[in-house]
């Protein structure tokens, strides 16, 4: 099943979750990361596709490696790029969201690259804005790069993206990758598995096509693909759990439980890892078995592609509205 | 305005919720009352000012409990004076207002206060609520003798439980040696803190912090067995799950003196409505399923509920242009209440009696009021309508102040032609 890359198959106007995208347009941006892959292992890493473009990255909640990410990509592709920490600024000073974009609207970005401590926020910006916005995650609903960079880690680990046992582990509740990336690998037609403690793997999942284990053993058993969730304590209001350390016995990822899966299972995780916690540190650095420092070079190759493309759009829109 | 003394509404066809049945003829209205039903053929009396009803629906006008209007406090979202246009435009003709104001309504001179202000400026009856307990903190209970003195019909916290089953259980002993009728938000609130949407699918989809249907059955259960122990007066202002409902049905059967409520919003829309965290959508409680849309529908159909409410609670932009998480709940509906229940009619789920049961005869009853009926002697408050006309809702035209309804540019069916008050013409549409 190979098909011929085709960027022009990506028709968004904005990257706010995997549900909107068609899986040709997941292929699209897949493909041309690949690319950029090959570009940022090169010493001179520069391309000019953003060149001119000013990319405003506005973080309302804490983030570094996802924010140092889109920099860099930004970067890369020459962009002017600025960093806005949210948090820190005029939400203290009580100003709303729609007024904070409306603010930076007039200051004509092309591409504003948004994390938001609520489900919903990132879209509720984009129908104020004139340019692409791309979501880096809103509250509980979605972080579609993340997504998206497991994917391209996972298709070039195992040489396709369709019809693989995957198994989503941990703190599914809480974690907006875990939706994006049940959405994405859902899509491109993969067995999933959701494995966890009930209380943070809530049924109405099962609705989603995927099977849900509470016993992480069975779980695992002949799997590709695991994917290890950090626990989010700090969304967390108290009691899913009765201790990080019963968690770790009953469903962190130790050399006994990954052994039940395939031989050639490689292991995910999106970072910041809590070692001991959800993943035993002698799997997170087993370089045979884990892909997690791999994951980290494809965010910033998915970053460049994602935003080369709705750039593309944007500059098409522009072009037509001057016609 | 009419000034006539008398009025003779000439062939229309007549809802009448007591016998439950539908039938052309014709309404003779003295001193602000119903004087006679009389058959279609029936000549106009002499004197009488002849309303010609040109074949529409006429029909009780509508009570309505658990109206929001903005004063004291947030007279920018809300006046008596809009909020009573909108409900004469929307053919509710008596409002039942709830008293989650700023300041709330808690004390005999802020009821007075509401009441002075009601009557310079709303057109149809109202009908002010009294917090049940100071500052609907769950931890006194209010005046409950001298607010009733001053003209509480009813005595409600809102949407905010009385947490403590101590301070509820002496405010329903309390209440029920008043005679007085304890409304009450069913809800189990340590399951709903926080909740946004119900549990399931959608909310899982989009990541919204919800709660389970579970808790309002446990907030009921709970309420029921505090009745059982205090035999009160008692109305669960608004009952949207499938799983309340048995809880309820026993209640009655059991003889406590209890009535349920339920929003035109869960009867009308479901959870899946919210779509693309469309803030107007957001209601508390949040809408549910579909399953549990069609349950309530039935239970109304049953009579197993007893009343529908439009829940009208203004908010302006600024509370709904926010994440939905942040947004404010609630949506406007005076104006909608009519048109959003004909879809029900429409859709061959329930007959006009049956409509009109749940929101003229068995609030006004539940309150002992006359109204209600289409009966002699009972007040002249009445709706005529069109049940089919057809219309595009565009919510700034709606008289409210505020304009948060979820049905902007929906497609409606159903229009108020005229509203009377006492036999007093309050609205009537330009033709």
């Amino acid at each position: 099943m190979t098909v011929q890359s085709d960027p022009s198959a990506f028709q968004q106007k904005h990257l706010l979750g995997i549900e909107p995208l068609h899986p040709r347009e997941i292929t699209a941006i897949l493909d041309l990361a690949e690319e950029y892959v090959d570009l940022n292992r090169q010493t001179q890493k520069h391309s000019d596709a953003l060149a001119g473009l000013t990319q405003i990255n506005m973080f309302f909640e804490n983030s570094t490696r996802t924010q140092a990410s889109f920099e860099l990509a930004g970067k890369r592709l020459g962009a002017d790029v600025m960093n806005m920490a949210m948090q820190a600024s005029s939400i203290k000073k009580g100003e709303t969201l729609i007024d904070t974009a409306m603010t930076l609207n007039a200051m004509h970005p092309d591409l504003l690259v948004v994390r938001h401590p609520h489900s919903g926020a990132v879209d509720l910006l984009a129908q104020k804005v004139n340019c692409a916005v791309l979501n880096a995650g809103d509250g509980k609903h979605e972080h579609p790069t993340q997504a998206l960079l497991d994917a391209l880690t996972i298709r070039r680990a195992k040489g396709r993206l369709h019809r693989l046992n995957i198994a989503i582990c941990g703190d599914v509740t809480h974690s907006r990758v875990a939706r994006s990336n049940l959405i994405l690998l859902g899509k491109m037609e993969n067995r999933i598995r959701l494995v966890g403690p009930p209380t943070l793997v809530p049924s109405q999942f099962a609705e989603f096509g995927a099977e849900i284990y509470d016993d992480m053993r069975e779980g695992l058993k002949d799997v590709d693909v695991v994917m290890m969730l950090r626990l989010q304590k700090e969304r967390m209001d108290g009691g899913f759990i009765p201790s990080e350390r019963e968690y770790f016995h009953r469903y962190g990822l130790d050399a006994d439980k990954l052994a039940l899966a395939k031989p050639d299972a490689i292991v995910m995780h999106p970072g910041p890892m809590n070692r001991g916690v959800e993943i035993d540190g002698t799997i997170a650095d087993d370089i045979k078995r884990s892909v997690i420092q791999e994951q980290v070079e494809m965010g910033v190759a998915v970053r460049m592609a994602a935003m080369d493309l709705l750039a593309r759009n944007l500059r098409q829109r522009r072009t037509e509205g001057e016609a | 305005m009419t000034t006539a003394s008398s009025l003779f509404f000439t062939n229309a066809r007549i809802i009448n919720p007591e016998t439950d049945s539908v039938t052309p003829g014709a309404v003779l209205i003295e001193a602000g009352k119903i004087a006679a039903l009389l058959s279609a053929d029936a000549p106009a009396p002499t004197g009488a000012e002849v309303i010609d009803c040109g074949g529409k629906y006429l029909a009780p006008g509508m009570v309505d409990i658990g109206v929001k209007v903005c004063e004291p406090g947030e007279r920018h979202k809300e006046s008596y004076r809009t909020a009573g246009r909108a409900a004469a435009y929307g053919g509710v003709t008596t409002m039942v207002t709830r008293p989650d104001t700023t300041p709330t309504i808690d004390n005999p001179e802020t009821l007075e206060f509401v009441q002075r202000r009601a009557q310079a400026d709303a057109p149809v009856n109202v009908l002010p609520m009294a917090a049940l307990t100071k500052g609907r903190e769950g931890r006194e209970m209010t005046e409950i003798g001298f607010l009733m003195d001053a003209g509480a019909v009813a005595f409600t916290d809102c949407d905010r439980v009385v947490q403590s089953t101590k301070v509820l259980t002496r405010a329903l002993t309390y209440a029920r040696s008043c005679g007085a009728l304890v409304i009450a938000h069913p809800q189990e609130p340590g399951l709903s803190a926080g909740a946004a949407a119900t549990s399931g699918k959608f909310a899982a989809l989009r990541g919204l912090p919800s709660v389970s249907p579970m808790a309002e059955r446990m907030g009921l259960d709970r309420d029921i067995a505090l009745l059982e122990m205090t035999g009160a007066r008692y109305h669960a202002d608004q009952i949207t799950t499938a799983r309340a409902l048995p809880a309820l049905e026993r209640a009655k059967a059991n003889g406590l003196d209890i009535t349920a409520g339920t929003s035109i919003h869960h009867l009308t829309l479901n959870e899946l409505d919210v779509a693309d965290y469309r803030t107007f959508f957001k209601v508390k409680p949040p809408l549910r399923s579909e399953d549990d849309r069609l349950a309530v529908v039935e239970a109304v159909r049953s009579g197993l509920i007893d009343t529908i409410s439009s829940m009208h609670t203004p908010q302006d932009e600024e509370s709904k242009r926010l994440p939905f998480e942040e947004a404010a709940a609630g949506a406007v509906a005076l104006e909608t209440l009519l048109p959003a229940a004909l879809r029900l009619y429409h859709a061959d789920l329930l007959d006009l009696p049956t409509l009109f049961r749940a929101l003229a005869l068995n609030p006004a009853r539940r309150l002992g009021l006359d109204a209600g009926r289409m009966a002699e002697g009972a007040p002249a408050d009445l709706v005529l309508f069109d049940a089919d006309a057809p219309f595009v809702l565009d919510r700034f035209k709606l008289q409210s102040k505020s304009k948060n309804t979820p049905f902007d540019t929906q497609r409606m069916q159903g229009r108020v032609l005229a509203t009377y008050v006492s036999g007093r013409e309050v609205y009537r549409r330009e033709p």
